[in-house]
């Protein structure tokens, strides 16, 4: 087995900082009792103003005025960290939480499938970086020993146990993630490396401290096995960002979407499945969350298609009010069999890809906007067809010649010298033909059509009423 | 030394009026319009494919979709034909009757002109449209050298139909023909096309057409 962890030690500051693309703005995490809360993590920015992790928060204000403070959110942080095991799920079966801020994946069986080892390692981090994650890892024969490499810092790839034997004596003691007084009682002992820790006699140390710090060791090294239990991702989408601060941009929230549209898109390959409804809740500080809702006319999981359509429409959508959460939510998920990944990057697409180019549309003009023609099996002509979804099919009937433009409402035409004008007097070529039906529902119809013809050479579809014969109508136009 | 000669074999010049030597690429794909007549006058002997091509009408009714219609039928049984913003509603049963594939027509209403435009760069561009029709009441030079270019990415035939006047405007189309009703049919008048001089116009009865 191989393991490659993933350790996320600025989780905390990540969760805030992957919602924008702004130039890092001094910023921590306080944490600790409400009376005298500490700085728990801080960035960049409020790194060189010379604050640091410990401090008190006045001393922190003091450094820096123009400081954003949030406090910490464990929960947060598990259902990131458990985001992130769902977006890994594409890479391994067997992801394994490491709360509160790594993950575990078994990547033995999935070096083939992703091109060797550099490859897949490569894939996982870059994607991790996407996601707006910052990231240390290692790899190693055993979970927890490659856990302990990350944690150290130290991003190695070792494939043998022997070598993970050497690696793993070198490293102090401190690294091990046990109690402050084992570690204690360990120094008190003159251990100072995970070598010196072996040196000493088995049993004598399990006496002395406890069984526990030899199976650990043991289970670190590989002498005994330690079966982790897998993450199992649950069956809908529903991920939160919170953003660093309030935002009035469709622009800036197109940017932190796009980091939850990754997730998904990870989440929905791991489980095999595409998604065709999305939805968007907008959060805002003083009233209740805006939402916006995606449909897709076929199930998708390409993240690009899923992005310019998630920016299409908030475009065109009118911010409420600042906006300082995004909720993304899919509940359904559907079976997918091919890989979308492809799509409109050559003219050649075939005939399958049309969805996309109708999704796009109807995400910015609307769905109403982006419609088929169907022909319905009537005579009459307002009847004998309806706007539909494209792509449906409808019956058709032949008619005889019909014109290509339709007037939604008949016109009116003056009637001179016992003949209808339109531009001058129009010259019936053929007619009449006579449609007489629709008594049965609330559209009676009793009408004699003729095709005509103006001094301008324009043909028109003319008709008159039956139960009225002095009254013509213009109808179509024959384009 | 004929001191043309050096200067003839340069690629970079075109020679008018001699289409074997021309420099766009007139072998490139084009789609019988489906009336011999207008296809033996057309540039490679159809309609531009991957190509703008625009027609100047003084108003719509003349004949001028079903100038279109047989590529259309043609055109619909593999790939999309969008309609942006048609003037009036395009007649379902019309279109049935003159073998258009109905399953492969989408329509796309908007009132924004900024948004017709934008919808049929997206069309033009996507590569899923046989072709694409569009009735803009306003084009600029750039915007039309945009969709030209949509029209080439996407391997679409992209008919513009624009009043008479904008004759007067330069434009990147590579076949401008201009439509007027006579007597005996539409009359079809070359105004612009890559390749090509102008000729004298063609005469269409609708009965021309073989599908």
């Amino acid at each position: 087995m191989l393991w490659l962890s993933l350790y996320l030690p600025d989780l905390p500051l990540d969760l805030l900082g992957r919602g924008t693309s702004e130039p890092e703005h001094p910023l921590l995490i306080q944490d600790g009792p409400s009376q005298r809360p500490v700085v728990y993590a801080c960035n960049g920015a409020a790194c060189q103003a010379g604050i640091m992790p410990g401090m008190g928060l006045g001393a922190a204000h003091s450094l820096s005025p123009e400081l954003r403070v949030h406090v910490r959110d464990p929960q947060a942080e598990t259902e990131a960290l458990e985001g992130v095991a769902a977006w890994a799920g594409q890479f391994t079966s067997r992801v394994v939480l490491q709360p509160p801020a790594g993950l575990l994946l078994e990547i033995e069986g999935s070096l083939t499938l992703f091109g060797g080892l550099a490859a897949l390692r490569a894939r996982i981090l870059q994607g991790l970086r996407e996601l707006g994650y910052t990231v240390a890892p290692a790899i190693a024969p055993t979970p927890l020993g490659s856990w302990l490499l990350a944690r150290a810092g130290q991003p190695q790839e070792i494939l043998e146990i022997s070598h993970l034997h050497s690696v793993l004596r070198k490293l102090p003691i401190t690294t091990l993630e046990r109690s402050a007084h084992l570690i204690q009682a360990l120094r008190g002992m003159g251990v100072q490396t995970v070598n010196d820790c072996l040196h000493l006699p088995r049993d004598g140390l399990a006496r002395r401290l406890g069984p526990e710090l030899v199976q650990y060791l043991d289970r670190a090294l590989g002498r005994i096995p330690d079966p982790r239990p897998a993450y199992r991702a649950p069956p809908r989408f529903q991920r939160r960002l919170v953003l660093p601060a309030e935002v009035d941009s469709t622009e800036a929230l197109g940017f932190a979407a796009r980091r939850l549209l990754l997730e998904l898109s990870g989440f929905l390959r791991g489980r095999g499945c595409g998604i065709q409804n999305l939805t968007l809740d907008l959060g805002h500080r003083q009233r209740p969350p805006s939402r916006l809702t995606l449909g897709l006319v076929r199930p998708s999981r390409d993240t690009e298609h899923l992005t310019r359509l998630l920016r299409e429409r908030l475009e065109h959508h009118a911010l409420a009010a600042p906006v300082d959460e995004l909720v993304l939510r899919a509940d359904r998920l559907i079976p997918l069999e091919e890989d979308s990944r492809n799509l409109f990057r050559h003219p050649e697409s075939t005939a399958q890809d049309w969805p996309q180019l109708v999704e796009r549309l109807q995400a910015r003009l609307g769905v109403k906007a982006v419609r088929g023609l169907c022909p319905l099996p009537d005579h009459r002509p307002e009847r004998a067809w309806r706007f539909c979804t494209p792509g449906e099919t409808g019956t058709t009937v032949t008619h005889p010649r019909r014109p290509v433009w339709l007037l939604e409402t008949p016109k009116p035409l003056p009637v001179s010298e016992g003949a209808p004008w339109l531009d001058g007097r129009l010259r019936f070529e053929s007619g009449p033909e006579r449609i007489e039906s629709g008594w049965w529902d609330d559209m009676d119809v009793a009408r004699d059509y003729f095709i005509a013809e103006n001094p301008r050479h324009e043909r028109f579809w003319v008709y008159r009423e039956r139960r009225a014969p002095e009254r013509w109508f213009l109808h179509g136009v024959f384009g | 030394m004929d001191p043309l000669h050096p200067l003839l074999q340069r690629t970079d010049i075109w020679r008018g009026g001699d289409r074997s030597q021309a420099p766009y690429a007139l072998a490139a794909a084009v789609a019988a319009s489906g009336y011999p007549a207008l296809d033996a006058r057309l540039p490679g002997g159809g309609w531009p494919v991957g190509a703008l091509t625009e027609l100047l009408l003084h108003r719509p009714g003349i004949g001028e979709l079903r100038l279109l219609l047989p590529a259309l039928a043609r055109l619909s049984r593999q790939r999309w034909l969008v309609c942006v913003a048609p003037p009036h509603l395009l007649y379902a049963p019309a279109l049935a009757r003159a073998g258009v594939n109905l399953a492969r027509v989408l329509l796309v209403d908007d009132q924004e002109p900024a948004e017709q435009l934008w919808a049929l760069e997206q069309a033009l561009r996507s590569g899923l449209c046989g072709a694409v029709l569009a009735w803009p009441r306003t084009l600029d030079h750039r915007r039309l050298r945009r969709l030209q270019l949509a029209a080439e990415a996407g391997a679409a035939l992209g008919f513009l139909f624009r009043p008479a006047e904008a004759i007067q405007e330069a434009s990147p189309a590579a076949l401008r023909l201009g439509l007027n009703p006579s007597p005996t049919g539409l009359c079809v008048t070359l105004l612009k096309q890559r390749g090509g001089w102008s000729r004298a116009p063609v005469i269409l009865e609708p009965r021309d057409a073989v599908a």
